[in-house]
């Protein structure tokens, strides 16, 4: 049964070679095989991955949402970190 | 389509099919009927999606047995129109739910054998048996583990999911023998390399078994008595109430399709 003391894990999926892995959502599981194995059945039903990464919830790390005016609006005035000013040539193809 | 029993030739190789296509469809209708009971969320995925690969390899191998008995029977036919005696599956597939340690065992005892059966069929001489082997194995294989996985963590969990998962493997062992049974017709199969022999899969199966059932610090029975009747129509009565749900579509709107 699920009880509070049934940890919750948070789920990573690459979905190709050369990607990322990517949050795609989380699950409760007894341990990190169960948790595993809950992911695949779970969040690859549809071919979604080739790679999953199983992490407890409370080893992340969050950013406090109160704190998005010190952390993140500071950069949205420097535009100028924006590679968005050069002119690439067309010989360099997709960047 | 009428909703009357349909007659199949059960030449070798049709019936050999038809009894694999049976455990895999009543397996995985058994599995269907946890689709939303299951104890957890993520468990009942799980068993769906268990339960969906194995009404798909059911839905080859009717197939196969279909073409290869050449009349105007289909897949639909095959599990919609037979009735409970015209079931080839083993006894252990039909048996209930029972509670999760139950359904976790049988597909436990199940698995360890399909897994090892089906790498083995992948070098059947019939092209198409080889095929579905090669496919089924795979499915079979994440079967395993994730019925053994829950095993270890039954046995060596609480005292009563001991209890529960040891009440499973004494009540279900009986149902083990017929995996390992082999009748003249399908003898004739083994030798013209098309079947194997499942007798040479059993110390395999035993040793995948130990090591599970001892890590999960349970134990297997120690009786050798045996229970069969699955693969000659014989059934226990669970799998007529089984079927009645099973075909109560197509028996009561024949033809019925979407």
């Amino acid at each position: 049964m699920t009880t509070p003391n049934t940890p919750l894990w948070e789920v990573f999926i690459r979905s190709r070679n050369g990607l990322a892995h990517k949050h795609v959502g989380s699950l409760h599981a007894s341990d990190a095989t169960m948790a595993l194995q809950a992911a695949r059945d779970i969040y690859t039903r549809r071919g979604e991955g080739l790679s999953i990464w199983v992490v407890p919830s409370t080893a992340i790390t969050a950013s406090d949402p109160a704190e998005k005016g010190m952390m993140f609006e500071p950069a949205e005035s420097k535009i100028y970190r924006h590679p968005t000013f050069y002119e690439v040539p067309d010989e360099v193809g997709h960047m | 389509m009428s909703c009357a029993n349909i007659q199949v030739s059960e030449t070798p190789l049709v019936l050999y099919a038809l009894r694999r296509a049976d455990d895999a469809l009543i397996l995985g209708h058994r599995l269907s009927e946890w689709c939303g009971h299951a104890p957890i969320l993520e468990e009942d995925m799980a068993l769906s999606n268990i339960a969906l690969d194995l009404i798909g390899q059911a839905r080859e191998l009717y197939g196969y047995a279909a073409k290869s008995e050449g009349r105007d029977n289909d897949e639909d036919k095959l599990a919609y129109l037979r009735d409970v005696r015209q079931y080839r599956n083993l006894l252990l597939v039909e048996q209930p739910n029972g509670d999760f340690a139950h359904t976790m065992v049988r597909q436990f005892f199940y698995s360890a054998f399909a897994d090892l059966y089906w790498r083995q069929m992948m070098s059947s001489r019939d092209a198409t048996l080889a095929a579905i082997a090669a496919k089924s194995e795979k499915e079979s294989a994440y079967h395993l583990r994730h019925a053994s996985e829950w095993i270890i963590r039954l046995g060596d969990g609480t005292d009563e999911s001991h209890r529960r998962a040891q009440a499973a493997i004494d009540h279900l062992w009986a149902f083990t023998g017929e995996m390992f049974a082999v009748d003249d017709g399908e003898r004739a199969l083994i030798h013209a390399g098309v079947a194997i022999d499942p007798g040479i899969l059993r110390g395999r199966w035993l040793r995948t078994l130990s090591d599970v059932i001892d890590e999960a610090t349970l134990s297997l029975p120690q009786n050798d008595w045996m229970q069969q009747g699955g693969r000659a129509g014989r059934h226990s009565e669970h799998l007529g109430h089984l079927l009645s749900e099973l075909q109560s579509m197509q028996r009561t709107f024949p033809g019925l399709t979407w």
